[in-house]
């Protein structure tokens, strides 16, 4: 490091500037305004607040979208897992566009990707006939909901793996290979330890899409109470009968939830970098 | 224009091959299926329900006043928000790839927070904190001015979701740009405003741009925290994809998804502009990817 080198961050102008106006413009948009949320909530009556978030509606709607985001994070597990697999690893026609479309469920608004899966899985659509031949109907049922939020995340899942795999050396499947490792052992002991802590930050990212996911769901789920009533929606109802005491209490236990993943991924990221050195 | 191979290319060519030929047909078998059940068939049926009727319904649906008027809104509250997180990011990440602070880290996880946020509770604490029913709300309200359910509350609810993706974008590119050819412009005696038009913005504006194609695309496409606030008056403060859910709720599916054909389209040029920026971007640094 030359002598200079402290001084040096110093000639730059604008710090003042641009950090005055950062740290306004966030806690204007974003700090102040969910601020109110715990603050409304920690004014709140807490008998008040402990019957709101335990009845039983509430309680069946949280659990609903937990439980849903949870299995649609282990399907796009596996398929991210399969799609950034192929995409990195093999070369095939239309291979790039593949790649590009991944995508698509960042890009395409939650409401049209919600119409959409409402239309294909409605005993007339194209892939509800067919179900509906053989007695199945996912519309309106939690399964429905798991195939919207499937959709919504898997794209979390490819993009954190892809960077990962296209660095693997091959020199690391050789050696496994020349050591005697069969193709499966190879893939099993070595490659997917290697991947698995992104794997579990694609996944973590996905689940935590899921659980506040509205736009996409609704369509699907039909919205019956205690079965398919999703806990954004949930808000959205006690909003609508004015309850804002009722939508804040929910909305806390929601972002409880989402930053406890968060936190969790800070913690899975810590570990692969430690795991990497 | 012949490439150099780089290395991680050299590592696909050769792990690729590593793997036998029915395992890798398999596997881009099942990527296909992957993809045509979530990707290809949901576009498909946009098209296929939107032109079922013929053209001339299509054309009309999309010309149908409260149509133009959603479409109005939704680029009015865009052309809003994308320039001012624009500026915000900017800033943003000026302050944190060129300067060492304490609790930059802190800074720049609280930039992210939008994103692990409900796009409801994004709506949510609007209303909580701007409603009429609050105190700020309803003083607001003695003046004459109503930001809930009206267009000051669908921007501002926008800029809460759209706010991190100009800033995100702009972070790592200007830290992996480091400080040296500022600090050369300042030193030759260029003003901070010469210095940022001559030096950074030249570098930085394919990533800025990227930036604020994603923010344009999200604030174009919001749906939950827009429906919360909105109220859904019709011709009022009813934006594109809000509309598409009033025609699907009111069984009116063609037109429905005829709307919803504009977002899809603009989904694929974002998919597009992604595909060309990232190009673009890489070929501005093809040195330091070479060494990595």
């Amino acid at each position: 490091m030359p002598p200079f080198s402290t001084n040096r961050k110093h000639i730059l102008p604008g710090f003042g500037l641009s950090m005055g106006y950062t740290v306004f413009y966030l806690s204007a948009i974003v700090i102040v305004p969910l601020a109110t949320i715990v603050i409304g909530t920690f004014r709140m009556d807490p008998q008040a607040f402990i019957g709101t978030v335990t009845a039983p509606r509430v309680l069946a709607s949280c659990r609903l979208s937990l439980t849903t985001a949870l299995l649609a994070a282990l399907c796009d597990s596996v398929f991210g897992f399969l799609a950034a697999w192929t995409l990195v690893r093999y070369r095939f026609p239309g291979r790039k566009i593949l790649d590009a479309l991944v995508d698509i469920p960042f890009a395409l608004p939650t409401a049209v990707a919600g119409i959409c899966f409402a239309t294909l899985y409605s005993p007339v659509g194209w892939i509800g006939q067919l179900l509906a031949a053989k007695g199945i109907q996912l519309i309106n049922t939690p399964t429905g909901i798991v195939i919207a939020l499937i959709f919504i995340g898997f794209p979390f899942v490819v993009r954190t793996l892809q960077p990962v795999l296209s660095e693997l050396e091959p020199e690391i499947e050789e050696s496994a290979r020349s050591l005697g490792a069969t193709r499966w052992q190879t893939f099993r002991r070595v490659l997917f330890p290697h991947l698995f802590p992104s794997l579990l930050t694609g996944a973590t990212l996905s689940f935590a899409r899921g659980i506040g996911e509205y736009g996409s769901v609704i369509f699907i789920a039909g919205n019956l109470p205690y079965k398919t009533e999703i806990a954004p929606l949930m808000i959205m109802s006690k909003l609508d009968q004015f309850d804002y005491d009722g939508a804040s209490a929910v909305a806390f236990m929601l972002l409880i939830a989402s930053f406890t993943m968060l936190l969790m991924l800070n913690a899975v990221q810590r570990w692969q970098e430690k795991a990497s050195h | 224009m012949p490439t150099p191979v780089t290395q991680e290319q050299r590592n696909i060519q050769k792990t690729g091959k590593n793997d036998p030929i029915p395992v890798q047909v398999l596997l881009i078998l099942l990527t296909f299926a992957f993809f045509a059940s979530f990707v290809f068939m949901p576009l498909a049926l946009v098209f296929s329900q939107a032109l079922g009727k013929g053209w001339q319904l299509y054309i009309d649906s999309i010309r149908e006043p409260f149509a133009i008027a959603a479409l109005k809104l939704t680029l009015l509250t865009a052309a809003i928000v994308v320039p001012l997180n624009a500026v915000f990011g900017v800033a943003a990440a000026w302050a944190v790839s060129k300067f060492s602070f304490r609790g930059k880290t802190l800074l720049v996880s609280l930039l992210d927070l939008p994103f692990a946020v409900s796009p409801v509770i994004a709506g949510l604490i609007f209303v909580l904190l701007l409603g009429s029913r609050t105190p700020f709300g309803s003083w607001l309200g003695e003046h004459g001015i109503r930001i809930i359910f009206s267009t000051p509350g669908i921007v501002i609810a926008t800029l809460f979701v759209t706010f991190p993706f100009v800033a995100r974008e702009l972070i790592p590119l200007m830290e992996s740009q480091g400080r040296e050819e500022e600090e050369a412009a300042v030193t030759l005696g260029a003003k901070g405003w010469q210095m940022f038009r001559i030096v950074t913005l030249p570098n930085i504006r394919w990533g800025l741009l990227y930036g604020m194609i994603l923010c344009m695309a999200r604030s174009i496409g919001e749906f939950g925290a827009v429906s919360v606030v909105s109220g859904h008056i019709r011709g009022m403060t009813n934006t594109v994809p809000l509309h598409v859910e009033i025609l699907y709720s009111e069984y009116n599916y063609t037109a429905s998804f005829a709307v919803a054909s504009i977002l899809v389209f603009l989904a694929i040029f974002t998919i597009v502009a992604k595909a060309l920026l990232e190009h673009q971007i890489q070929q501005r640094q093809p040195a330091q990817a070479d060494l990595t």
